[in-house]
């Protein structure tokens, strides 16, 4: 068996961007914001870079070993995943891209990171399913600790939104 | 201060708040299936996985600080009552549920002032950590003030109830602002926060919530401490037991 050949570290980029996220699959990582960087050290060693969006985050674990699958298919079994936590994750890293496809499958995506947290929580967030405004948070903590609870008043559908933060 | 003698004081600083953070998430746990509603049931569950991923960051740090390279899984999974840190506030019972409201009041409050104080710390793993930890307190806080106002001006039920909860947290909130000499010696070269620095803040945010919900401060005549010494209360041994159980009937098994 031959060794893949050794690709460069935007190629690698490009690879790692399309991996999914574990907990909300129909996003990436690139989307989400979780990937931060793809460098080579003075020994050509390459090196991944990744945010947790949560603290302690679960999902990490499993980003980590897809990452590693990644490096090594790309010829970099001696490649290296880091999590760094400054600065921290904010979801106003996620992609507009990334918003269309959350909306898309039923999770609105988050409002401003930086408003007052009543601010946040009191924005009309329109509902993904109907579209309509007249939607009034129901729980602050969702189905994941990146998600929060409302009603639609219109569809009478729950949805979930990312939390703003 | 010598190199050495810091790394000892923020491992053992981060030990108290990692342990803090680690033994409330415990306590919360059991709430699940038990909450008054479902959408408190995922809101309680989601505040324990919130303090767990703060203890994973903070009890690693721990390890890779004091020299030992003990992991999160070895300090959370290994250490005996005597060996944790935390206050006792965190292990009391989780009573009813204006009980469990009430110490969520007081510590989310101490911990998002904390942790809005830590994030400018000089020591960077620490920085970071309270950097991120402070904008998922703000929802814990946020979720303990809606209810304490909600079960206050509620039925009279609700609200003797909640005040009952207050008062018997009370006595334990003294702890959260204990002096500490390690924690004066990083706080004087900007790497930690004394807890008593906190304490005027903490005491007008919360009394602000309980002036809106129409409840009283408590004013008790004694005061609980030990949990930062390692003089834990009754009710820790069990807790710890559970917690570690598995651990320990089936050492290094992984799945």
């Amino acid at each position: 068996m031959t060794a893949p050949p050794r690709l460069a570290a935007g190629q690698v980029r490009a690879r790692a961007e399309l991996v999914p996220d574990p907990e909300l699959p129909m996003v990436t990582l690139a989307d989400l914001g979780v990937l931060r960087a793809v460098r080579a050290d003075a020994d050509g060693v390459l090196e991944i870079v990744i945010t947790p969006t949560f603290l302690g985050c679960p999902a990490m674990r499993v980003i980590e070993a897809e990452l590693l699958a990644v490096l090594a298919a790309a010829g970099h079994p001696d490649g290296r995943v880091r999590q760094e936590l400054a600065p921290a994750w904010s979801s106003d890293w996620i992609s507009a891209e990334g918003r269309r496809k959350l909306a898309e499958h039923g999770i609105a995506p988050p409002g401003p990171a930086n408003a007052p947290l009543p601010v946040r929580l009191g924005l009309a967030v329109p509902c993904p399913h109907c579209g309509s405004v007249a939607t009034r948070p129901q729980s602050m903590f969702g189905a994941t600790r990146c998600q929060t609870v409302l009603l639609c008043t219109a569809c009478l559908e729950t949805f979930a939104q990312m939390k703003g933060m | 201060m010598t190199a050495d003698a810091q790394s000892r004081d923020v491992a053992g600083y981060a030990l108290r708040l990692g342990d803090d953070a680690l033994v409330l998430s415990q306590r919360l746990c059991a709430w699940v299936t038990r909450a008054p509603t479902i959408e408190e049931d995922l809101a309680i569950a989601s505040i324990a996985l919130d303090l767990l991923g703060h203890a994973r960051v903070l009890l690693g740090h721990t390890g890779e600080r004091d020299g030992t390279g003990r992991t999160e899984d070895d300090l959370a999974y290994l250490r005996t009552e005597r060996q944790f840190r935390n206050t006792l506030l965190v292990e009391l019972p989780n009573g009813d549920f204006g009980t469990t409201v009430a110490r969520q009041l007081v510590f989310s409050c101490y911990t998002l002032l904390l942790y809005t104080a830590l994030a400018r710390s000089a020591e960077p793993v620490l920085a970071a950590f309270a950097g991120r930890a402070a904008k998922e307190v703000e929802y814990h806080r946020m979720h303990a003030a809606q209810w304490t106002v909600r079960l206050g001006l509620g039925t009279a039920e609700s609200h003797r109830r909640m005040q009952a909860g207050l008062d018997r947290v009370w006595p334990y909130t003294g702890e959260l602002f204990e002096a500490d000499e390690s924690a004066e010696r990083l706080d004087a070269c900007g790497t930690a926060v004394a807890p008593a620095r906190l304490r005027s803040a903490w005491e007008l945010e919360v009394g602000a919530v309980l002036a809106e919900a129409g409840l009283t401060v408590p004013q008790p005549n004694w005061q609980a401490t030990g949990g930062r010494s390692g003089l834990h209360t009754e009710a820790f041994g069990p807790l710890l037991a559970e917690l570690q159980a598995v651990r320990r009937q089936y050492p290094d098994g992984s799945w």
